[in-house]
């Protein structure tokens, strides 16, 4: 373990990431955002999901430095009488969570279909792969907004509701799977030819043995420069579908979600309640972008263009 | 080119044939054709029969090839909501959505093409380096948010523009335009410019990036060892290079900006496809919701299939030999 | 008789991340009217830079430190953008390494020719075709009305360069740089289009500047040869002189790797070693690592050019030609 943290300090990657300033920045605030989110019940000052902390009466407060805001609440309230920055705190966990989620199932998919389908080639590589064009060609968000305008109609509102975070992770993660296996199938045939897999084989390895020990790992660093810009397009996804009412509801709102019922408010003045999960919202994905940038510049894979 | 035109559309038949199929299989499972038709009041036994004469307990595959047959004619069946046939509501939301993405496309080439190229030529100008930087703040910006902060500033706050709907139309030939009014147009920046927010940063990194890996080749140092002026170097060598693999991003990134415009059109009340499309998922309008995807995805297979085709086109490798 | 081209004392340098390093190190030539030269060496040696840094087109980060390169008698390297524009596919010609790469596949060949001439003379295009025509005819292309519609892809490997060839022709130039011209070509192919820049040089009268590692090439083709060796000029003279006579014992090691020269029977030879990088050229003669004759001196002092015969130019940069070390 400190062998490896020793190797990790002297690595290249370490190296570009102590000269590349905005990297760090990005970096720190991720780590904040994320640190902040996760702990939510100890940092919030209210629990939004309890409703004896909520009083209707203090409904759309502005934040604490305008006129008729408070100092209970930073950052106001929602229409609700919810503590706004409570409940951005616990929104960006839910879009934390659900991205990670998405992320998770989408390379697992992925990733097994490209190496099954540049390993084994021929007419299943064949199939898999029109399957992830032509699944791409219709753009991962409308197969998001499909899909869990199905999976509404299939569970009706309520059960849908409840079972709102699973199936954000389902959906997205069924719609977004092609990027990982048109990338990590890429990787595959690039790999499989070369010396190293041809004596792995000459020396009898069986096929899983050697696709999962030796040319999986070859393929980490494009999978890892993916999966940054594919956790932000996730959150992006997620804030999108709950915009739309087809993610997290009201009563548990993520920043997606929370801009949704603020922008009924806009139009009174209300902007706080838009603004800011606004603001969080674009943070937390900027700084994924642009750490996914610098990862791409430094690791430079050969990424499958579309 | 021909074997390779009827190959294309072979597999965009294929894929619509795939996609009726989910439609109709959503539809048969959750449709209630009987409830769509005469409400609720109608006694069981009578729904029997309705069921029995419609064809609803026949087979399956039975259904779905009268199904087919119909929708061949362009029969997608009845909206619950609207009382009237879901293709005739669909083509009536259709023309809104077109010019939307119509305006945006605009602004996301007018702006793109400059700038992009402008950026590979000159990466390390003050402006390129402006160009690139908001292009990925772009990225991270969704764009229901670019949206509702627009209304915000120029509705609300400064009044503008109009924060919803498509103002005033006229209808030219059955197809109601907002372009030709000036209220119409008026009401159309804002959704369109929120619409393009999302492609724009895309494809000035799209271009520049493309551009200057075609300004590394080999072909372009020997048109600047030819002694050619730059700028035909860059506008006529490099720009057509870079042209094709734009082509092809931005066939797929047409349907891409559909898909949004469910986002937009819902921001602006825009009463185009998107919002229809989400006011069925709302009003369980199943038989319209499915019609949706149908034509949509129709339009998604025709779009990609013409993008392929026009690709064939351009490129001179793909023309003569049929398949790259 | 004034040169057409002359070279002096010129370096070229790459500003790397992590310093600079010197590609072309104090490189002097000079090349007469209708003369034919040909530089030699291992990839690496610098022989491509050199060329490319005559017309001012070395890729970044590359750029010229120091020295001149005079032209016609005009000092071209101090030229601006727009001047050596005018020189490049006008006056000095370009024949590139590998004609699949070189030529734009999404403009005809009718569009590439006629863009060179129209970029350098006042005329339509109807004579800019005229010209093209011509000189496609010239590099022995059957059927040229034919060709000027048709796209890169549409021509075999020798095709291609046959045309990029009749490119370099189109404005009369009188200095042709060709970058291993034949090396992405087959072995029949080679003879052929070397055959053709021959009679062509001969025909029109023009200088020409053959870089290659094959110096069975070059024996062939030049009339003069320049060795290169990690960015230097380590040995220049009359092609007969250097093929018969090869004083330093990197050309020896070149000749005696030929195919021909090999004994029937034993294996081919090969210089020991491998060409320094030029982050980590040893200090000394370049070469000493890989040196069979290597002595003290040559680690420690680095030759200078010395004449091995004053009467034909025959020069050597090695401590045995210049008498510090004894054979």
């Amino acid at each position: 373990m400190k062998q490896s943290l020793e190797n990790f300090k002297d690595s290249y990657l370490f190296y570009s990431f102590k000269r590349d300033k905005i990297a760090m920045i990005s970096f720190a605030i991720l780590l904040v955002l994320v640190v902040v989110s996760f702990s939510a019940p100890l940092i919030a000052p209210y629990n939004p999901y309890d409703a004896e902390t909520i009083d209707i009466l203090n409904s759309e407060l502005p934040p604490a430095w305008m006129d008729g805001g408070s100092t209970q609440f930073l950052m106001g309230t929602d229409q609700q009488g919810r503590d706004l920055l409570s409940t951005m705190i616990y929104g960006m966990r839910l879009s934390v969570l659900i991205g990670l989620g998405a992320v998770v199932l989408q390379a697992f998919i992925g990733i097994s279909v490209g190496l099954i389908a540049g390993y084994i080639g021929g007419w299943l590589d064949n199939f898999l792969m029109r399957l992830a064009d032509i699944q791409l060609s219709f753009a991962t968000m409308m197969v998001a907004i499909l899909i869990s305008a199905i999976f509404q109609t299939v569970f009706g509102s309520s059960r849908y509701n409840e079972l709102a975070v699973p199936l954000l992770v389902v959906v997205i993660g069924i719609a977004e799977w092609p990027q990982y296996a048109r990338t990590v199938r890429a990787s595959v045939l690039g790999e499989k030819g070369k010396e190293y897999v041809e004596a792995a084989r000459v020396v009898g390895l069986s096929s899983t043995r050697i696709m999962f020990r030796h040319i999986l790992p070859n393929t980490m660093s494009s999978v890892l420069v993916i999966s940054t810009v594919q956790v932000a397009n996730a959150i992006m996804s997620e804030a999108a579908l709950s915009f739309l009412g087809l993610g997290m509801p009201v009563n548990r709102p993520s920043l997606g979600s929370l801009i949704n019922a603020g922008f009924e408010y806009i139009f009174s003045g209300a902007w706080w309640i838009t603004l800011f999960p606004g603001i969080f919202l674009v943070l937390l994905v900027l700084v994924i972008n642009l750490l996914g940038d610098w990862l791409r510049d430094v690791l430079n894979p050969k990424l499958y263009k579309g | 080119m021909f074997a390779f035109t009827v190959k294309r559309i072979l597999q965009a038949l294929f894929v619509m044939l795939i996609i009726s199929l989910l439609g109709f299989s959503i539809k048969h499972e959750f449709g209630d054709p009987i409830r769509d038709m005469v409400g609720i009041q109608v006694s069981v036994k009578d729904r029997e029969i309705l069921r029995e004469t419609m064809g609803l307990n026949d087979p399956f595959i039975t259904q779905y090839a009268r199904f087919l047959k119909n929708a061949a004619h362009g029969d997608l069946g009845t909206s619950f909501f609207y009382k009237k046939p879901a293709m005739h509501v669909i083509l009536s939301k259709a023309p809104a959505t077109i010019e939307l993405v119509f305006a945006s496309s605009l602004i996301v080439i007018l702006i793109s093409i400059p700038v992009g190229i402008f950026a590979a030529i000159k990466p390390r100008h003050w402006f390129s380096r402006i160009a690139m930087g908001g292009s990925i703040v772009g990225v991270s910006i969704p764009v229901f948010l670019t949206a509702i902060l627009m209304i915000y500033l120029f509705s609300i706050t400064l009044g503008w523009f109009p924060s919803y709907g498509r103002g005033e139309t006229v209808d030219l030939w059955g197809w109601h335009t907002g372009l030709l009014t000036a209220d119409g147009l008026r009401h159309l920046i804002m959704p369109a410019i929120a619409l393009s927010s999302i492609m724009l940063p895309l494809f000035i990194r799209l271009i520049r990036s493309e551009m200057m890996e075609v300004l590394e080749t080999e072909y372009i140092r020997f048109a600047y060892a030819k002694g050619l002026k730059k700028k035909r170097i860059w506008f006529i060598h490099a720009f057509k290079n870079t042209l094709l693999p734009v082509i092809t991003v931005g066939g797929v990134q047409l349907g891409i900006m559909l898909a949004y415009t469910i986002l937009t059109e819902t921001v602006f009340q825009w009463a185009g496809m998107g919002f229809m499309f989400l006011e069925s998922v709302q009003r369980s309008d199943t038989t319209l919701l499915v019609a949706y995807i149908i034509f949509v995805g129709g339009v998604f297979v025709i779009v990609n299939t013409m993008v392929d085709i026009i690709y064939g086109l351009v490129n001179p490798t793909i023309r003569v030999s049929g398949r790259k | 008789m004034e040169p057409i081209l002359d070279i002096k004392n010129l370096d070229v340098k790459f500003a790397l991340r992590t310093g600079t390093v010197t590609a072309i190190d104090n490189l002097s030539l000079s090349l007469a009217k209708g003369e034919r030269l040909g530089i030699v060496g291992e990839s690496g040696a610098g022989k491509s830079v050199m060329g490319f840094s005559i017309i001012n087109l070395i890729r970044k980060p590359g750029y010229i430190a120091n020295g001149s390169i005079y032209f016609r008698g005009e000092e071209i390297s101090r030229y601006s953008e727009e001047e050596i524009r005018a020189i490049r596919g006008n006056r000095i010609s370009t024949i590139f390494q590998d004609p699949m790469m070189a030529l734009n596949p999404v403009l005809t060949i009718g569009t590439q020719m006629t863009e060179a001439i129209l970029a350098h003379m006042d005329m339509t295009q109807e004579e800019a075709e005229r010209i093209a025509l011509e000189k496609l005819a010239k590099v022995h292309i059957p059927a040229p009305e034919k060709r000027l519609n048709q796209y890169p892809h549409e021509f075999s490997g020798g095709m291609r360069q046959r045309i990029i060839i009749a490119i370099s022709l189109l404005t009369d130039p009188d200095l042709i740089i060709a970058d291993e011209p034949t090396t992405a070509l087959d072995v029949t192919i080679q003879a052929e289009i070397m055959d053709l820049l021959i009679e062509l040089c001969e025909s029109e009268g023009m200088s020409l500047i053959l870089i290659t590692h094959d110096l069975g090439v070059v024996s062939e083709v030049t009339e003069r040869i320049a060795v290169m060796y990690a960015g230097r000029v380590i040995e220049t003279g009359p092609t007969e002189a250097i093929i018969k006579n090869p004083q330093h014992p990197y050309t020896q090691g070149l000749l005696k790797a030929l195919p021909e020269s090999r004994t029937p029977g034993e294996p081919l030879y090969q210089i020991p070693g491998m060409m320094p990088t030029l982050t980590d050229i040893p200090p000394g003669c370049a070469f000493n690592p890989r040196c069979p004759m290597r002595g003290e001196i040559c680690i420690t002092k680095r030759p200078e050019a010395a004449f091995a015969d004053e009467h034909t130019g025959h020069m050597a940069a090695c401590h045995l030609v210049s008498g510090d070390l004894a054979s």
